[in-house]
């Protein structure tokens, strides 16, 4: 199987599974769909196109600091997620962008509704950029880069849920 | 209302105490913003932000939308964002470089030094009218120390260096770290808000007392990751190991302990990689040809959590760190965070700079979240301030000399200022 095997619609049924494991809270699940070398980030909001090599972003995690976050997230006192948000991911307008040997590059949009104890609704909307690899285990992340939308995050308090 | 007092500072009667109503009454907000905000000296930007003639950045100090820039001369001016007809925002873009600040509506055109160079139909008005009457207006005060510009909307505020006092022995500490003494903000602004009151935020910027309890898997991840998270023993060479916490003078405030959890510049940790170890050492190397061994030892082994009075907080340990941070409501506040770093540093430095500020702070960081909740549930609980008036704030109080970074003298510093003017025209 290489790149060129892989349909859109075969990308979108991975996308929608890897929003029910987040949204479930089932990140040890989450977490096998990751390469070994996978990273996971947020650029800032005001330099969505930028490195994190040299600027600053939200999110900026290598493969070892992801599996820290899961480690985080599972335990009682990550105070920020205990008791838990309640998140619900829309994905859509999946686009396969480039197809090269094993690796596909995945743009779709997303809308991502977030409730928490008595906070109001706090709406995140913006694009994932992937970067998927075909493995014989199925698809498989090896990048996964958040680009929100909103000029700031306002309103939305803190990332402290994985988006 | 209440007329409480705001505080109850009895130190001889070992009491010190916060009404919880400074914290959570709407009315408070209202007076803070005469009697603290537009009184004090308030942060506006770093000169790197504009490094060249026509570079600037828009934000709002104060409530008031500004433009912070550099004029054609060079030199940083920071002009009231509001076109002198109408008042309408004159630049509308978050940063840039530009030759004129254009209002769009009715197209008075400003040059970077803010002169009114472009009135259309100007030969409507009457005579007299003179365009060189409606240049851009500009702060009251606009001042800097070492690249840090602040302003003030009070024209008979004492100097900057002065009302800085103590700080700046703090920022010298920043700056010190480049060889250059150039230090420059990265790109990339860490926007985001918290639903509490922002003198809540100045509060932890600087507890440490919080760290163990609130920080628990911070920690945890910093002990995965093979750092030690103990203060080393018996390493009273520089502070007390396990640091201390005080006032600087009007308002300000510092905690200040010895550093055993990695500093970019330039105290290696195993986080970092074997292969960052040799440029550390030369790092530190060019701190101790350039500041002598005492002094790199105090820039490179220390770590500063620095509160300038009112609303700037300079962390300097795993990373720099520029928090300012508004009030939106009495419950309501906005955080803007920037990554300071020095202007010479490599790229893998850099990098290495900005890894490290991420496993802490920010909205996505492993500490700051936990910290936001913090604030949250305190805001809610200070919901029962009419029933549970007083909030209790002796840590360290009965102590001759030194206050520990957990204890809480350094709040108190702050509070008492808070206070002093809040009540002075009272």
């Amino acid at each position: 199987m290489s790149a060129k095997d892989i349909s859109r619609s075969d990308v979108e049924d991975f996308l929608y599974d890897e929003a029910a494991l987040l949204d479930e809270w089932r990140l040890d699940e989450w977490l096998k769909l990751l390469t070994d070398d996978a990273i996971y980030q947020i650029p800032s909001t005001d330099a969505p196109d930028s490195d994190a090599r040299n600027a600053l972003f939200l999110i900026a995690d290598d493969a070892t600091r992801i599996k820290a976050r899961v480690k985080r997230l599972n335990d009682t006192e990550a105070h920020a997620e205990s008791p838990r948000s309640r998140t619900r991911r829309m994905i859509a307008n999946v686009r396969i962008t480039e197809r090269d040997g094993d690796t596909l590059a995945v743009s779709a949009n997303f809308s991502v509704y977030r409730y928490r104890r008595n906070s109001p609704l706090r709406h995140f909307v913006g694009r994932y950029e992937f970067r998927l690899r075909v493995t014989d285990k199925g698809l498989r992340i090896a990048e996964r880069r958040v680009i929100l939308d909103p000029t700031e995050l306002g309103t939305l308090g803190a990332i402290s849920f994985i988006l | 209302m209440t007329d409480s007092p705001f505080i109850i500072d009895q130190p001889e009667d070992m009491v010190f105490r916060l009404n919880r109503r400074t914290l959570a009454d709407p009315e408070i907000l209202t007076r803070e913003q005469t009697e603290i905000f537009d009184k004090s000296w308030i942060y506006c930007g770093h000169e790197s932000e504009v490094s060249k003639p026509g570079d600037f950045c828009t934000r709002d100090v104060c409530g008031r939308p500004v433009i912070f820039s550099r004029d054609s001369a060079g030199d940083v001016r920071v002009f009231l964002n509001a076109c002198r007809h109408r008042a309408a925002m004159v630049c509308r873009e978050p940063c840039g470089n530009t030759r004129r600040y254009n209002c769009f509506y009715h197209g008075w055109s400003y040059n970077q030094d803010g002169e009114l160079v472009g009135v259309p139909g100007e030969d409507s008005y009457p005579p007299g009218f003179d365009k060189a009457n409606f240049s851009l207006a500009e702060p009251p005060r606009v001042d800097s120390y070492r690249g840090f510009w602040f302003i003030s909307f009070n024209p008979d505020i004492k100097d900057l260096k002065e009302y800085l006092a103590g700080a700046t022995e703090y920022i010298d500490l920043v700056a010190d770290q480049s060889p250059s003494g150039e230090m420059q903000v990265i790109q990339g602004t860490q926007e985001y808000d918290i639903r509490a009151n922002w003198k809540l935020l100045v509060e932890n910027s600087f507890d440490d007392y919080h760290l163990l309890t609130t920080h628990k898997t911070w920690l945890d991840y910093m002990k995965d990751s093979g750092v030690q998270v103990e203060p080393p023993k018996g390493q009273g060479l520089l502070l007390p190991s396990k640091g201390i916490g005080k006032g600087l003078g009007n308002g300000h405030a510092v905690i200040d302990n010895i550093n055993f959890r990695g500093r970019p510049v330039a105290r290696w940790i195993s986080i970092y990689g074997e292969d960052a170890k040799e440029e550390i050492e030369d790092i530190r190397t060019e701190l101790v040809e350039r500041l002598g061994e005492k002094r790199a030892a105090r820039v490179a082994d220390t770590n500063r959590n620095l509160v300038v009075f009112p609303n700037l907080v300079i962390n300097d340990g795993s990373s720099v760190t520029i928090r300012t941070f508004w009030p939106v409501a009495a419950d309501h506040m906005k955080v803007t965070a920037w990554a300071l770093g020095t202007k010479e540093e490599s790229e893998r430095a850099r990098a290495r700079r900005l890894d490290s500020f991420l496993t802490f702070y920010g909205p996505g960081g492993f500490a700051t979240p936990d910290d936001v909740e913090a604030l949250e549930a305190v805001q809610a609980g200070l919901a029962t301030w009419r029933e549970v008036e007083w909030s209790e704030m002796t840590r360290g109080l009965n102590k001759e000399g030194e206050q520990l970074n957990t204890d809480e003298e350094h709040l108190r510093a702050f509070w008492r200022e808070w206070n002093t003017l809040m009540t002075v025209d009272a």
